[in-house]
């Protein structure tokens, strides 16, 4: 009895959450109704089972089940009903008790002791309905959606009538599709008319998902006739249906793909970018970030437990301002002397960056860090076929909130104006009264400050350790490359652009492959637009 | 003036090769002839270490070659040492024949393990050593060539070239990594045997690995030698200097740059041919993104620009990483990281560079003295001449002038 089964495991796993409610308030109540069970014929116990699913209690779920299995007991000393199992050191004689509603366990007893309550084929059919009934009309929406998906993948065609009775009360239009749908799945189980069943095939063709269309397979090979065809038809359109979909899910893989690119590399288009500088250290900043994070949580974990929702939002700014900082002293200690000679800059950043992966192995440990995620970014919701998980879904929104603000820090800000006039005319810039060499440290320290919130999101979907960053460095000066040095809308497209392809060169290639495959096209690309996607021109690029 | 010059550039690089040969002679014979007891006596693990230094000197040689005197820096140069690494491992591979773990007398054991029913087409002819020794040269050659002859058309140069050559090199490495590719995958090739008959661990074989890397080294430095002093030298030196002035005299820069790309290209696939039967294994790390860095600072320690210079920075460079990762193996990468911060910063022309620089001053002083002959030089000699170390600007690839506003310039 498949359905009953499932129903029962669903009840048992929701039954601890529901106890409290009703337990105290309901169990003595129902004591005496399940006590009855014991008295009198078949007759007399099927009008219980009717009362007893007239209460519409979860609780009674067990004593059902018990009693539809066969394992349902009088003991004999008090009249008292009990779940009774066989146990113990002699298996033919001993059993174990339960009590039907607490489930507590009530000892041991032996056979004499107890009588079985009878059961006959008809009452197991009550029976049954009656449970089903219990769950498809509990009071809980999330239980009876849960009731209904149960009932769809059992596929029972004697749960048809209790569908029935669940899809005619029901109130909530989502769980009543739900049940529709399980309905029809147990009436292609059944054998029941052919017209009801084409009726059937229509409701699974809207669900349209894999379960679906393994359902419908499976009918369009047992079928024959308009039933065939029409399964088939439906076949056809589900996987017209799903196609779109699995276009759908690469999409949206691809906007996450290239969103983390887009946080790895946007502080790079500023470094990179606007300032001419090639900063290898620019992952391990990405990594410093990420250690912020995890340093705030284990803070917040040792002091203010309370607080550990809010970690991300408390790394944020910090890890900006250490980043921001460390990149302050970069431009001051090193990069400051060797402006105009770009190659050199590369080889002091990378003697920088394995500096700095060292100094945090040594002061962390070479193992990976854990970084929870806090309650927002877990779980997952669906959209049609889709699965989004939360953690996804924000790392995109705060890319583009990052990209928006660095956007509006450089149009609408008079340091973002000070940036572009050093960064298009130093000299004109200068005799303006700008102060360019502090220009110069803040945007390489604002460059730095956005890898380091980066680090706070990547942090969130990558190991934290020390080879954080080297995992994103080539990553990154891909998409600056490809996008355009020096346009911000061309590093977004890039990012964009790359997460896409490679998300779908995935099922083709596999996942190094297509990797492999995005690689050569951007060296290939760069053959074509040897300054990107979106190149400055004029004169002033050809340094 | 010029041949007085000369002169002194050939008695460094006489010197040099002297030294070489030097070596190249009394490392195996101190190994071979002298008894263990003795205190010249050299350790065979010591004669491998050394031939391994000297692969990486032939590695940052070729390094030196395109990036010194063409300005091309190059961060995917191990791709073409681990090629040419490769090319080797697959013919001392194919000469374990059926002494492997599982006996297969034609399959490599990844192959006998992966389930592979035959030889794929590309193992073919690898058991025969001429072939090997030719796609040692021809792999990285051709791989050079095409890569070059895209890059350089048109006109990748400076960073951007930089990038994608070590996109390229990462490429290789995802490519290698895999178990479908027919290279051994994660684990690479191992476990070698023998080369041409002789047992890969005896010392003869070591002390017979360790003078052929010093003889290639001799060879090629005489080959850079040849092409930086020639003509075609001088071409290059106008490239890495100001590109499109060549191109506006005339010269088909590309053409140039190809040449001096694939040549350099085949010395460092002979470099890391020398270089796997003496450490025994190549695999898909040779192919690291970090390993061709490196070998670019071996090569801006010792002084870019220079022949010397590159071998004398990647045995200096690789000795300090031997000592410190088995002394102070925390310390090892702050090391290495300062030394790049502070070459960069305080040495640009590399410890060679900066010797000569300030030999060749105390020369012209006092020749300009003697001989008050107004003895201005052509702006491009060659750069190891001490005139060209001399010059105000650091020889490699920096622009000559910056426009102004186009890259930001130091404050004054």
């Amino acid at each position: 009895m498949p359905l009953l089964r499932t129903l029962i495991f669903i009840l048992g796993s929701l039954l601890p959450a529901l106890a409290p409610v009703q337990a105290q308030g309901d169990l003595a109540g129902l004591r005496p109704l399940i006590d009855a069970l014991a008295r009198g014929g078949f007759k007399e116990t099927e009008a219980q089972v009717g009362a007893l699913a007239a209460t519409g209690n979860p609780a009674v779920a067990p004593a059902l089940e018990a009693l539809a299995e066969g394992n349902l007991y009088e003991r004999k000393s008090d009249g008292a009903v009990v779940i009774a199992v066989k146990a113990g050191r002699d298996m033919a004689r001993d059993m174990a008790l339960t009590d039907p509603l607490s489930g507590a366990a009530l000892g041991e007893a032996a056979s004499r002791d107890l009588a079985k309550i009878k059961v006959n084929n008809s009452l197991r059919r009550v029976i049954r309905s009656a449970l089903g009934a219990l769950t498809l009309m509990a009071k809980d929406p999330a239980v009876r959606r849960q009731a209904a998906e149960a009932v769809f993948k059992a596929r029972d065609a004697e749960a048809v009538e209790a569908l029935d009775e669940a899809i005619a009360a029901e109130t909530d239009a989502g769980v009543r599709r739900l049940m529709e749908q399980a309905r029809a799945a147990a009436v292609l189980a059944s054998d029941r008319a052919e017209d009801e069943k084409r009726a059937a095939v229509d409701v699974l063709a809207a669900r349209g998902d894999r379960d679906a269309l393994s359902l419908l397979i499976g009918l369009s090979a047992s079928a024959e006739g308009a039933l065939r065809d029409a399964a088939d038809t439906a076949v056809t359109r589900i996987n017209k249906s799903l196609v779109m979909w699995d276009a759908a899910q690469n999409v949206w893989y691809g906007l996450s793909l290239g969103s983390v690119l887009l946080l790895a590399a946007i502080g790079l288009a500023i470094t990179f970018g606007v300032m001419g500088v090639i900063n290898m250290a620019h992952g391990e900043m990405v990594m410093i970030g990420a250690y912020v994070t995890f340093v705030v949580q284990e803070v917040i974990r040792g002091s203010a437990p309370g607080l550990f929702d809010y970690s991300l939002l408390i790394a944020l700014p910090l890890a900006f301002l250490v980043a921001g900082a460390v990149g302050i002293g970069i431009e001051r200690g090193i990069i400051r002397f060797l402006y105009g000679r770009p190659l050199e800059t590369l080889l002091a950043t990378w003697g920088l960056s394995l500096i700095l992966q060292q100094a945090v192995r040594s002061l962390f440990g070479p193992t990976n860090r854990e970084v929870g995620n806090p309650s927002f970014m877990s779980g997952a919701f669906d959209i049609g076929q889709l699965t989004i998980t939360y953690n996804r879904m924000w790392i995109v929104v705060f890319a583009l909130v990052v990209f928006a603000g660095l956007i509006l820090v450089l149009k609408k800000t008079s340091f973002g104006l000070s940036m572009r006039a050093v960064t298009q005319n130093r000299r004109m810039a200068a005799s303006m009264g700008i102060r360019t060499p502090w220009i110069d440290a803040f945007t390489f320290g604002l460059g730095s400050g956005i890898a380091g919130i980066a680090g706070v999101a990547l942090s969130q979907i990558d190991n934290v350790s020390p080879n954080l960053g080297q995992g994103y460095i080539i990553d990154s000066f891909m998409v600056v490359v490809f996008g355009g040095v020096g346009n911000l809308w061309g590093t977004l497209v890039g990012a964009i652009t790359l997460g896409v392809v490679n998300k779908f060169l995935e099922p083709y290639a596999g996942a190094v492959l297509g990797k492999i495959l995005v690689l050569v096209f951007i060296i290939l690309f760069i053959q074509k637009r040897p300054r990107g996607l979106f190149a400055l021109k004029g004169r002033a690029v050809e340094a | 003036m010029t041949s007085f010059l000369f002169r002194a550039l050939d008695r460094r690089a006489g010197l040099f090769l002297a030294v070489l040969l030097a070596i190249t002679i009394a490392v195996p014979a101190l190994n071979l002839l002298v008894p263990p007891s003795s205190p010249f006596h050299v350790p065979t693990y010591a004669v491998t270490l050394m031939g391994k230094y000297l692969t990486y000197a032939l590695l940052a040689l070729s390094v030196d070659l395109v990036w010194g005197y063409c300005g091309i820096l190059s961060l995917g140069h191990g791709a073409f040492f681990a090629l040419g690494g490769y090319a080797m491992g697959m013919y001392l591979m194919r000469q374990i024949g059926s002494r492997g773990v599982y006996g297969d007398p034609l399959l490599p054991d990844f192959m006998v393990f992966l389930n592979w029913k035959e030889l794929p087409w590309y193992w073919h002819g690898f058991d025969m050593f001429w072939f090997a020794a030719l796609m040692v040269l021809v792999v990285p050659g051709v791989l050079a060539f095409v890569f070059g002859w895209f890059a350089f058309r048109s006109r990748v140069t400076g960073v951007y070239l930089s990038i994608i050559t070590q996109a390229l090199t990462y490429a290789l490495l995802l490519a290698f990594f895999r178990n479908d590719m027919g290279f051994g995958g994660n684990n690479g090739l191992t476990d070698f045997k023998d080369i041409l008959g002789f047992s890969i661990q005896a010392d003869t074989t070591r002390a017979g690995l360790f003078a052929a890397s010093g003889i290639a080294l001799m060879l090629c430095f005489l080959v850079c030698r040849a092409v930086t002093r020639s003509k075609l030298g001088k071409v290059l030196v106008a490239v890495r200097d100001a590109e499109s002035r060549a191109r506006f005299l005339g010269y088909r820069v590309e053409h140039y740059k190809l040449f001096v790309w694939t040549l350099s290209a085949m010395m460092a696939g002979l470099a890391g041919a020398l270089y796997v039967p003496q450490v025994g294994i190549i695999n898909p790390g040779e192919f690291a993104p970090a390993n061709s860095i490196e070998a670019v600072i071996w090569v801006a320690v010792g002084g870019r620009g220079t022949l010397v210079g590159p071998v004398i920075g990647a045995v200096a460079v690789n000795f300090g990483k031997t000592w410190f990762t088995a002394a102070l193996p925390d310390v090892w990468l702050f090391a290495l990281g300062g030394l790049f911060v502070v070459v960069t910063l305080f040495l640009p022309r590399g410890i060679v560079g900066t010797l000569g620089q300030g030999w060749s001053a105390l020369r012209q002083r006092r020749a300009s003295a003697a001989a008050e002959a107004g003895a201005d030089e052509p702006p491009s000699l060659p750069p190891n001449s001490p005139a060209a170390t001399a010059a105000p600007k650091p020889a490699g690839p920096t622009p000559v002038k910056v426009p102004a506003g186009a890259e930001p310039q130091p404050a004054e």
